[in-house]
């Protein structure tokens, strides 16, 4: 399974973080990947429960995910199924888990996104998954910098 | 757009294996090569290569010529950059999302401190 992993040390008790994760006046100061303003933030944080999240970028696009609770553990772990809304490049199911961990001064947020992928593949990637493949594909990343969408 | 669950899939499967890779670092560093040359490395049968060559030729990710009795092997990598660029995009995404989070929880944690001092006074 091919997955993007984040770590950051934060100054603020697990609690505030896992509030500012599932609250829609939280998501509302920090969701998006410009400094473009979040649209519309609802949320119903229990399993089963889901999240709907429109964010406006700063070129004037606007994008939209949603998805379903799939663990909710305050403060300390938060998984949910990820989906973006018709139009976006990636429109497969994924799955996103954010673990808490609380440290001196504050917390350590781990936040892993994978992509799911079918049975066969999942099961060829249990028998032979080194990280090796990340290395692989960043590495074509690199070389060709300048390429297209296509 | 409706093949790209499908098309990231095969990509990744055919990655998934280190002998694959193998090949596929050779042909990144060296522009082509014959399948003989391939399998030269590898202690295994030119058979069990050419099964591998089918699986990479599959997803797309190399193109094979023939001239005569020689099969010349090259990379083709669109799809690994359509693999990095599903990596990129969320790495993006997220990773400007919890700096804006740290920096809205920080003041948060500061504000509940300051508040926490001020009641231990009284």
């Amino acid at each position: 399974m091919t997955r993007v992993t984040l770590v950051r040390r934060i100054a603020a008790r697990p609690s505030i973080v896992f509030e500012a994760l599932t609250t829609a006046e939280g998501i509302a100061h920090w969701w998006g990947p410009d400094a473009g303003p979040v649209l519309i933030a609802e949320t119903d944080v229990r399993v089963g429960g889901r999240f709907r999240v429109r964010f406006r970028m700063l070129d004037g696009s606007e994008h939209e995910s949603s998805g379903e609770y799939l663990e909710v553990r305050s403060p300390e772990r938060l998984v949910m199924s990820w989906r973006w809304l018709c139009g976006e490049e990636d429109p497969n199911e994924s799955r996103v888990q954010i673990d808490l961990r609380p440290i001196a001064g504050g917390t350590e947020l781990t936040l892993t996104h994978s992509a799911l992928f079918s049975e066969e593949t999942r099961r060829s990637h249990e028998q032979g998954w080194s990280g090796a493949l990340d290395k692989l594909v960043r590495h074509f990343q690199e070389i060709e910098p300048g390429h297209d969408h296509a | 757009m409706v093949n790209y669950q499908a098309r990231l899939d095969r990509t990744f499967a055919a990655l998934v294996d280190p002998t694959r890779r193998a090949i596929l670092a050779r042909l990144e560093r060296e522009d082509a090569a014959t399948v003989s040359e391939l399998a030269r490395p590898f202690a295994i049968k030119l058979p069990a290569v050419m099964k591998h060559l089918d699986v990479l030729g599959e997803a797309g990710l190399i193109t094979r010529s023939k001239s005569g009795r020689t099969v010349t092997v090259r990379l083709r990598p669109q799809p690994m950059r359509e693999a990095a660029d599903w990596l990129h995009r969320y790495e993006r995404f997220w990773s400007t999302s919890l700096d804006r989070l740290a920096t809205y929880v920080e003041a948060k944690e500061a504000a509940v401190r300051a508040k926490e001092k001020g009641e231990g006074r009284r």
